[in-house]
């Protein structure tokens, strides 16, 4: 305290600091899958509260957000792609990060369970607590299995939005959390083996850094050879038609493909990383095309054009 | 941090920026709960107006039958 200027700590922060605390570029992805989930459920729900429970989806995880970087604010200070953050940048003391977090948090949880469901709502409170509490507080700094973990949180915006329509837990909407689930290491691993030095910086034990990169390309081309069969199986329980399962097939051949390149070679100074940067470039696109092509696939068969 | 940190008065700038900042927040504040407002009266007509039948559950359990 005794280092800052002692006439910026009486400004309040910004509110864009607020919403950046809820890291709205993260949060695109959530609205996705989250309406995904939703637009693929057998069902119906009416639009108010299609529209309430993907905001309380978001606002979720939001909050979640905050929490996190309320908790994180001195590891991300010494890492260079988080220290423009706003608590380690300065600009929001700790308190007001916390104090948002459950603020968000609450109000999420609670407009959920009355408008929606309180299984919905249930399902998004263990969500906030998965993320910002398992996750972030006590996974993150113990294990370099931690982005599995943690992609678990990031898995369960379809989840939630498929129930908010049908009311109860079927297999789809597990698989869809599944299949998130396994498509985060490969996914965020790319990224570690060309950004892993600011990790190994704030200590948080991330998988090249500890495991070694060797060890960490075989295992992308782990998670990516089940996410293959695992993408495909809403297809073999009859959870959709074949518009999905085809899609899942050359969508995942893909990635493996671009997996099998990243996981058997090995870097040498100067490559550039470029399969690296294109497996991480590709499983966003991937993600993208495939929850699309879950709806698409529900929209055929609803409208008959596929037996 | 239990040092006293030295103070001073504002000064007419600092005063203003701090008014400013102020201000827009009570904005976007006042913008979120007219929204909240909304937002909450919408969802209770629909809630009012819904027929028992058409409960969620019901309609996917039928759906998933078919």
């Amino acid at each position: 305290m005794s280092t800052a200027n002692p006439q910026a700590l009486i400004m309040p922060a910004d509110w864009r600091d607020f919403f950046a605390l809820t890291k709205p570029g993260v949060m695109r992805l959530v609205i996705f899958t989250a309406v995904c989930g939703m637009l693929a459920a057998p069902g119906t729900i009416h639009p108010v509260l299609a529209f309430t429970a993907i905001l309380c989806i978001a606002v979720g995880a939001g909050g979640a957000a905050a929490l996190n970087q309320w908790w994180e604010a001195d590891i991300d200070a010494v890492m260079k792609r988080t220290a423009q953050r706003p608590i380690p940048g300065g600009r929001m003391d700790r308190t007001s990060a916390r104090d948002f977090g459950f603020a968000l948090s609450g109000i999420s949880v609670m407009t959920m369970g009355l408008a929606i469901s309180w299984l919905a709502a249930g399902i998004l409170a263990f969500s906030i607590f998965y993320y910002s509490y398992l996750y972030t507080v006590w996974l993150k700094p113990r294990t370099p299995q931690n982005i599995v973990i943690g992609g678990g949180a990031g898995a369960f915006p379809p989840l939630i939005g498929w129930i908010a329509v049908t009311g109860h837990i079927t297999w789809m909407p597990v698989l869809l959390f599944l299949i998130i689930f396994m498509w985060t290491p490969p996914h965020f691993w790319a990224l570690a083996l060309f950004v892993q030095i600011d990790y190994s910086k704030a200590g948080i034990p991330m998988m090249p850094v500890v495991a070694g990169e060797r060890s960490t390309r075989w295992q992308i081309l782990a998670y990516a050879a089940v996410l293959l069969p695992l993408s495909m199986t809403p297809w073999f329980i009859g959870g959709t038609g074949w518009v999905y399962g085809l899609s899942a097939f050359l969508l995942s051949g893909m990635f493996l493909w671009l997996s099998v390149k990243v996981g058997l070679r090995t870097a040498t100074p100067g490559d550039g990383m470029k399969p690296e940067k294109r497996l991480f470039a590709y499983s966003i696109f991937y993600l993208f095309i495939l929850f699309a092509m879950l709806v698409a696939d529900r929209f055929a068969s609803v409208y008959g054009l596929q037996a | 941090m239990t040092q006293p940190i030295e103070t001073r008065p504002l000064t007419a700038t600092e005063t203003e920026a701090l008014r400013a900042r102020q201000r827009e927040r009570n904005k976007v504040m006042g913008l979120i709960l007219g929204f909240l407002v909304i937002l909450f009266f919408a969802i209770s007509i629909v809630k009012i107006t819904a027929k028992p039948e058409h409960a969620p559950a019901e309609g996917a359990e039928q759906a998933e039958h078919s």
